[in-house]
Order: C-alpha cells, then structure tokens, then sequence
C-alpha cells in the first residue's frame, strides 16, 4: 500500500507550514497565475529576471500541503539560477513524478526536490506538486493568460 | 424531516419493514470490498451510490436472456425489451407521483435533463430581457445551461442569496421575483451544503405570479419521497445513478402540456412520427424526446432500484439516514479545528467541512489510505465556494446503507490527519 509517510514527508510539511518565499512583488518583471480545476488551487507566481537570471522568485495563493511545499522549495531551488536552468529542472521532476515505480528517478540532480519521490505513489496528486512548475513557465514565456494543469 | 415528504403509497407501506441496516448492507457487493487493504466506508454518495445486487442482476439479465432494440421489432425478444423499458417508464411515474407516465422522459442524468428543458422550452419561451432565478447553491449543470441560454436570448440570470448557515434568503428570492421573470430553477436539496429547500413555498410563491419552476432533484430523490404534484412545480429532473441505478440514465419529468407544446430536443430515430425530404412529424409525447437507441439496461435497472427502495421505503430511508446525520455531525463537531459548512436546520445526509490549516485535498488522501472514500473540491459549486471563500471542502456524503461504524471510522480518519499535519 502507497505510505503516507512517504508524500507527506518532514521537508514537505515544513514547507507546508512556513512556505519559504510567499508574498507579492511590487518590481516582478513577470508574473503568471495557475490553477487546479480539480482541488481549487490557485497560485500566482512572481519572476525578477535580470540579463537572464532569475534574482528573485515568489508566490502567493491557496493551495494543499503538496502544491504549497512544491511551491516553496521550488522558489528555494530557482533563486539565483539562469532562466535556462530552470527547464532541465522541470523536466527532470516532471520524469520523476510520472516514471513507473520501478524506475530509479535521478534523485542527485533534484536535490532537495527529491523529497516530492513519494508523489509518485499518489497519481491524483501529481498535479499539485507540478503546479507551481507549470505556472513558472507561464511566467517565464511572460503570458499571462492563467495556465491550468489540464 | 421535510414539508415535501409525503406518506409511503400503497404498497411501500405495507411492505416496509423494520430498517435493517445490515441486511441491506449486504445487498451491495461493492461494499463488500476493501480500499487499501481496508474495509471499505463509502461515503461519497452525493457523487454517485453504490448498486444493490438486484439492479446488477437486472442488467446482465437483460442482456444474457432479452437483449434487442425496443419499439422496432416484432419478435418475441424486442417486445419483452419494450416492455421493460416502458415497465420502468411507470415504475418511475408512481416513484415520484406523476399522472402519467407520458410525462417521463428518460434522458442520461439531470444534466442532460436541464439542457433540454434550456434547449426547447427555454428557446420558445425566454427572450431578450427575460430573467431566469437561480440560487447560489446550485450545481453547475443548473446554472451552464441558463447561461448559454441567456448567451443565445439575451436573458438576464438573477441569483437568490444564501445565508451563512446555508439557506436561501427568502427575501431575497421575494424581491427577485418580477414581471420579467420566465423560470425559477432551484435545486431541492445542495449537494454541497445538503441543505433542503423549502420548495413548495417556493413553488407558490412563482406560481402566485405565474412562473414556471424547475427543480433539481438529483440530490433529493435518493433521500426521501417525491411527489411531484405536491410539489407543485413543472420540471423535476434526476440522475439514475445517484438512486443506485446504473449510470447514463436519468428522468425529466414534466407537466404534460408543456411536453406537448415543446419542440424536439434532438432529431433522429424514434422520436418521429413520419419522416419525409418535404417535412417530418413527431412522435407523440415522451417518445418524441427520445431520439436514438437509448439506455435500455439503464432504464430496467433504474425501474429495479426503485423497486427495491420501494420494498426499504423512502420514509424509512429519510428517517434513518436523519439519524445518521445527526450522529455524524455531532461526533465531527467535536473535533477541534474542523468546521461543518453548511448548518441549516432542514439538511439531507451532506456533510461538508473544512479543517484549520489543512487543504481538503489532503485531507482526503490521507482518510483514503485509511479506506474511507469521501470527496474533496469544490463539488460543482464554484459559485457557492466563492460565497463561503474558500477554495474547497472535504464532504461526506451518507446513504441508507452507512452505518455509525462508517462515521466513526471516518472520525478516526479525520484523526490521523491531524496527527499527520500536527
Ligand atoms: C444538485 C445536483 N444537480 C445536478 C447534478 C448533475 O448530475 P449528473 O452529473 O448525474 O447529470 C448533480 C450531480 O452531482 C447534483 O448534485
């Protein structure tokens, strides 16, 4: 049976708790909003990117423990990293959301992001750890139409 | 428990037993099962309930021994297919009080139902300006298919408000009654809040001034008696499969006269009378809705649901199921940080929540692991989230066949997710 303690690790309910990074900016130079249609998760995300490098990162919005946590650390994971970085980083948390079980995903490269593994065993909740990461790239291509996870 | 609820008829009283949850329980194989290596609760029923053994039974029967198309044939198996098909058209008839049974129209649910009623009726009788009630209750499909409506008319919406405890504002609906107004479409009972509607003062009060009124009754059929007469409006729709029939199948009903009078819905197979290049004429009421092959099975299996209820009773189901609720409520109350949503003193077996601190969705996957099945969202109520300005809830939805065992597992679910966040 898929453990609990698995998705709902320390890190993550740290993060849960006192999400790092969340507030406006005044001086974004791009913002993009996401939202869950399923659980209602709304997030907006705020970029300062300056010569291609991403100065600042925040968030604001509602969101459960996965989305929020994801959220957080994935504004911790960004700060200071090129705009260029942030895909491959994506890509590769995306492939460990969504690999088959038995696939060992590329835990080093993800770091601390490595803690979302257990989502993996929560196809349902998928979703809410990508959100924040879908909203990034709104924000990165500057639309500012709201992005979905459909 | 309601103004609406009327005495069992006929033979529902006679037969109606002492409620025996567990035997009742056992007519549903899927409880039977386990989720996650537990027995399963199944408290989502506001979504869709489980099938009784019999409703089962009767599909596959209908399939290994009578399958054929209906009102096409001249064998044997395509006249015993049309006569359970129109068998459970009547059973439906008597199930709500309607004087005939050419007043059934089966459709795929009760959305299916709203759309059509948009669609011919709406079409013919709402123009520019004319303004259509709704509530902030109601589920998506009771108010998408007004707003296409008014997209394509010109009709304007007009939205009674509710009250923090989750009743309309009677007033309010009061004042929004006016001269221009063409339909009240109301749900009888919040699928999200379980509030149950004072209907037929409702009712009156649009007929006082010569309004149609359609009410949603997809989450009050399986809950208590109907009676669409008492009721006094002029639609009623509902799904099968939230009365534990098959999915795909559902009801309108409505008045007689407004079915004759309305146009088709779609065009095709069936629902005609003559067919020619020069101009095609329809088939008599309610066939001339009913266009195509449609859920034969469903239709059987819904007439075998409410067989079956009728054997239990709908008076003893509402009187049980208030029991339920009551407990239910009682022993969530207790738990420090969470709060009920929804706390009118007329309520059907809903129990939304929310909880201090902790989004719904992970309260439900963590009550999930402990084989407790409850929904989480908004419930198709956006607009009635956006009232209580929250995203979500959590929502245990009860039927006859929970029992106290179910709530209080649900309660040591809710337990574990505070120990989880806490
Ligand atoms: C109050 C209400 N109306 C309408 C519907 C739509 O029913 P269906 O999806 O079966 O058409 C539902 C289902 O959730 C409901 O709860």
């Amino acid at each position: 049976m898929s453990d609990l303690r698995d998705l709902y690790q320390q890190t993550i309910l740290d993060h849960t708790r006192k999400p790092r990074n969340k507030h406006e900016m005044p001086d974004a130079t791009s913002t993009a909003d996401g939202h869950n249609r399923l659980c209602g998760d709304k997030i907006r995300l705020f970029l300062k990117v300056n010569a291609g490098i991403i100065e600042d990162i925040s968030f604001t919005g509602n969101g459960c423990a996965i989305s929020t946590a994801s959220a957080s650390m994935m504004t911790e994971a960004l700060k200071g990293k090129s705009v260029a970085e942030a895909q491959p980083l994506f890509e590769l948390f995306h492939t460990m959301l969504t690999s088959p079980m038995d696939q060992e995903p590329d835990l080093e490269a993800l770091n601390k992001l490595a803690v979302f593994s257990g989502v993996r065993e929560f196809p349902v909740r998928v979703k809410c750890a990508t959100l924040p990461w879908h909203t990034l790239q709104a924000a990165i291509k500057n639309q500012d139409a709201p992005v979905t996870t459909e | 428990m309601t103004t609406t609820t009327t005495k069992p008829r006929g033979s529902q009283a006679a037969k109606a037993p002492a409620f025996d949850s567990a035997a009742i329980r056992s007519d549903f194989p899927l409880l039977q099962t386990q989720s996650h290596g537990k027995p399963l609760a199944y408290l989502d029923n506001a979504a869709t309930s489980q099938k009784p053994q019999a409703v089962i039974a009767a599909a596959a029967r209908y399939y290994t021994t009578y399958n054929a198309n209906i009102h096409r044939g001249v064998y044997k198996l395509s006249v015993d297919a049309t006569a359970a098909y129109e068998a459970a058209r009547e059973k439906v008839a008597r199930f709500i009080n309607a004087p005939s049974e050419r007043e059934i129209v089966f459709v795929r649910g009760a959305t299916e139902a709203v759309n059509l009623v948009a669609a011919t009726w709406g079409m013919e009788n709402i123009h520019s300006g004319d303004e259509i009630v709704l509530s902030e209750m109601e589920h998506h499909s009771n108010i998408v298919p007004w707003q296409l409506l008014a997209r394509r008319t010109g009709a304007v919406i007009k939205v009674i408000a509710i009250s923090q405890h989750g009743e309309l504002a009677m007033d309010h609906y009061a004042q929004l009654l006016s001269d221009r107004t063409r339909l009240v479409a109301l749900t009888h009972v919040s699928n999200a809040l379980g509030t149950i509607n004072p209907i037929e003062r409702i009712v009156s009060m649009a007929k006082a001034r010569g309004i149609p009124v359609l009410i949603d009754g997809a989450q009050s059929i399986p809950h208590m008696a109907i009676d669409v007469r008492k009721i006094g409006c002029d639609f009623f729709v509902f799904s099968g499969h939230k009365l534990y029939a098959p999915t795909g199948i559902g009801v309108l009903w409505a008045k007689g006269e407004l079915l004759e009078k309305m146009p088709p819905y779609q065009g095709g197979g069936d629902m005609i009378s003559t067919v020619s290049f020069a101009g095609s004429t329809w088939n008599d009421i309610p066939h001339k809705f009913e266009a195509g092959t449609p859920h034969i099975s469903g239709a059987i299996g819904l007439g075998v649901a409410i067989d079956y209820l009728g054997g239990i009773g709908m008076d003893a189901i509402a009187e049980y199921e208030h029991d339920l609720l009551m407990y239910a409520t009682k022993q969530l109350n207790r738990i420090p940080g969470l709060q009920i949503i929804g706390t009118a003193p007329e309520k059907a077996a809903v129990i939304s929540f929310i909880m201090e601190n902790i989004h719904p969705h992970d309260i439900g996957t963590i009550v999930d692991g402990e084989g407790v099945a409850i929904r989480t969202g908004h419930h198709c109520c956006q607009p009635l989230m956006d009232h209580y300005n929250i995203a979500a809830t959590a929502r245990a939805s009860l039927a006859f066949y929970n029992n106290r065992e179910d709530v209080d597992r649900l309660v040591a679910a809710v337990e574990k997710v505070k120990e989880v966040f806490n």
